[in-house]
């Protein structure tokens, strides 16, 4: 590392300055906005002013600072405010009051050609319902932003080829958006946001569209090019699980107000108050995650019409109590134990049959950790099959991944602590709060 | 009850209107026979193009557009339709109310498109513009094609303004509809991208609206044919004039003759103006 370098990290490190910076923001919509603010902080509900004003409140006094490369989460109910405080940070929706500053630069008051650049150069941002073009190809779509600052097709072409492979839509540029699923789709909204580099993402929702696996791969695939680009991202949502897993520092809204900022453990060990202590406890994760998030790959199985000897050789080459025997079309038949196994083998006998236990335990995809949970109670430490629908097996839970499924999300990540200044140098896989088997899995 | 409301005092709306016509041709009957002549300029000009070629030939043209934007059948629709105007020997008379239907429909769309767009994005002017299209469609043409009459005499030019003024509220009614109907996203997300109002509307909200507008060209042809006979009625040659001849000597033949003509002439338009623009991209879709 030069002189040079070494001196800008540590200015970095030493003086590092909020990216994002908001003050005492509120936005009312309606005619008599001061009027409605002041009964609010005079301790009206919302309700109460909206009902006496006619004004609602989105915004009230909302105070924060993002960091670069943090990953910021605002969460909360819909009708919360959540996504108008986002549009605040852009100017989508004018303030009604409060400052807010990017990059040092005072934008809360700038006319609208300055602020046409900032955000052309500053803020990208991805929405809920991807707000992309139907009438255009993917390319068009992802180099967009570029057109609109008048840079010359061919740059944008390539630019837009590179972001395309970084969201892994390689070999789908001509096509038309509308041939692409949900998930598809967003990749390309994402990838609009990234072609225009700019440094800080605003996300709505991104992901609540999508259905929940292709959610989580979204997440993934999300926090790996995060991983990459190390944008400062600003992040709505009302999925608590996403929340925990993606974000450095979740603010929750409740009518409008930030009720709690902190880290993800923070959180989740001291709730401000009872709100969130509620929103926290709604999430059971036993409820929420599905065998499938869980089970990993089986390291061997046996196959109907081998022969004990082979097998119980397999087993102990792989370090298996147990091992599951499936036919040629890999459907599940059940589970033979090393013990049985071993017994046939003494015995001489040819086949494994006798040994297979067809009622073992096995649970399909989708099935909720919290059924899953008891055949382990059940069974000592038997591993559980899971199937897909044709009854082929899946994958395979065993008691160790289950429990770290269960547990990640509450317990974040060793290193994450209350200390804001360290957040730009987590790397983003362990935000996700270390999903030992999807980690393992993908690794 | 009956007294009362006869003691309703009379709003003398006719004497102001009589009034107002007059003092308009007192003061600018110079500029409305400029207006005229532009009209029966271009109108005639129009028409002198679609008449110059051999009928034949401008047969076979129409023909291979109606092929391409609607298909064979219209193709083959084309051919006879257009052949039974020629044996009708109305064939001049057609391309003249073509010609009278192109000029109208650029006017409309020339004043609907902008005024439906600016409307989409104003409230007020919203408000202010639906009951005036209402008015537009509502009011019979007789009652504006007199006046029109006055000021610019007979033929082209009554004709056009009154099918202006019949035919334009679709074009901004179906442009409002569409720029209203973009996602709300779609337009912010062309906001957050730093796009000028000018590169949203023709990057993002148009585009968008395109199959809503063109339903609206559509609309305004239709409305256009359908004041043909008027059109017939302020002299103006073309279609309208063997109904309208026909309907004065009581020739209900004659009549009828011109009546195929406008239909064969309204199912062309129809069918080709639908298929223009939708070319291969939306059949695939």
């Amino acid at each position: 590392m030069s002189e040079a370098q070494e001196r800008t990290t540590q200015r970095q490190d030493n003086e590092r300055e909020p990216i994002i910076r908001v003050e005492d923001c509120s936005v009312v919509f309606g005619r008599r906005a001061q009027q409605a603010l002041e009964m609010r902080r005079s301790g009206k509900s919302k309700a109460e002013v909206e009902r006496e004003t006619g004004s609602t409140i989105g915004v009230l006094d909302a105070n924060f600072e993002v960091w670069p490369s943090e990953i910021f989460v605002v969460i909360g109910l819909s009708g919360s405010g959540k996504s108008t405080l986002l549009r605040a940070i852009n100017r989508l929706i004018e303030p009604t009051e409060g400052k807010i500053y990017l990059d040092g630069e005072y934008i809360s008051e700038i006319p609208s050609k300055q602020l046409r650049q900032v955000r052309r150069k500053k803020i990208g941002m991805v929405f809920q319902h991807f707000g992309l073009l139907p009438n255009r190809t993917v390319l068009d779509n992802i180099s967009f932003g570029l057109e609109i600052q008048g840079i010359s097709a061919e740059k944008r072409r390539k630019s837009a080829e590179d972001t395309l492979d970084m969201v892994g839509l390689q070999g789908q540029g001509n096509k038309l958006i509308t041939e692409l699923s949900g998930g598809m789709q967003q990749r390309v909204g994402l990838a609009r946001a990234l072609a225009t580099e700019q440094e800080i993402l605003l996300m709505d929702e991104p992901f609540s569209a999508l259905d929940p696996l292709i959610r989580r791969d979204m997440q993934n695939l999300f926090l790996d090019i995060q991983g990459e680009v190390k944008r400062t991202v600003v992040f709505v949502t009302h999925d608590l699980d996403e929340a925990l897993r993606l974000g450095h520092r979740v603010a929750i809204m409740k009518d409008g107000e930030i009720v709690q900022l902190g880290t993800p453990e923070h959180i989740l060990r001291e709730p401000a108050n009872e709100y969130v202590e509620r929103f926290v406890e709604d999430v059971d994760y036993a409820k929420v995650r599905m065998a499938e998030s869980v089970m990993v790959e089986p390291k061997e199985v046996a196959y109907t019409g081998e022969g004990p000897t082979v097998v119980l050789r397999r087993m102990r080459q792989a370090g298996l109590s147990h091992i599951f025997v499936v036919d040629r079309e890999r459907h599940l038949v059940g589970l033979a134990e090393a013990e049985e196994v071993a017994r046939l083998v003494e015995r001489n006998e040819r086949e494994l049959g006798a040994a297979v236990d067809e009622d073992a335990p096995r649970v399909g995809r989708r099935t909720p950790l919290r059924e899953v949970l008891p055949l382990f109670v059940d069974d000592g430490d038997a591993p559980v099959a899971v199937v897909d629908e044709g009854e082929r097996l899946a994958g395979v839970i065993v008691r160790g991944s289950l429990i770290a499924g269960l547990t990640t999300s509450t317990e974040p990540s060793e290193e994450g602590g209350e200390d804001f200044s360290g957040v730009g140098n987590r790397e983003p896989s362990e935000v996700g709060s270390g999903d030992a088997v999807e980690r393992g899995r993908q690794g | 009850m009956m007294a009362l409301l006869q003691s309703v005092p009379k709003l003398p709306i006719d004497n102001w209107v009589n009034g107002a016509i007059s003092w308009i041709i007192g003061h600018f009957g110079g500029a409305f026979d400029v207006l005229n002549s532009v009209i029966e300029g271009v109108v005639s000009l129009l028409s002198f193009v679609l008449t110059a070629p051999p009928a034949l030939l401008m047969i076979v043209l129409l023909t291979v557009i109606a092929f391409f934007l609607a298909g064979w059948r219209m193709a083959i629709f084309t051919v006879v339709g257009l052949l039974l105007v020629v044996s009708l020997g109305l064939w001049s008379d057609t391309m003249l109310t073509l010609a009278l239907i192109l000029a109208a429909t650029t006017v409309c769309l020339a004043i609907g498109i902008p005024v439906g767009i600016v409307a989409a994005k104003s409230r007020r002017l919203e408000e202010v513009s639906l009951p005036i299209l209402d008015l537009m469609q509502t009011m019979p043409a007789f009652v504006y094609l007199v006046p029109f009459v006055f000021l610019l005499g007979l033929g082209a030019g009554p004709a056009l303004l009154a099918t202006v003024i019949f035919a334009t509220p679709p074009a901004v009614r179906l442009t409002m509809l569409g720029i209203q109907q973009v996602p709300r996203e779609t337009v912010e997300a062309a906001h957050a991208f730093g796009a000028t109002p000018m590169q949203t509307l023709f990057k993002v909200e148009l585009p968008l609206s395109l199959s809503s507008i063109r339903a609206g060209v559509n609309q305004v042809i239709m409305l256009s044919l359908s004041m043909v006979v008027i059109a017939g009625l302020v002299g103006f040659e073309g279609l309208g004039k063997p109904v309208v001849t026909g309907l004065q000597q009581l020739n209900v033949g004659l009549a009828f003759e011109g009546g195929i003509g406008i239909v064969v002439l309204a199912i062309i338009l129809d069918r080709v103006t639908r298929g223009i623009g939708r070319g291969g991209k939306t059949s695939k879709a």
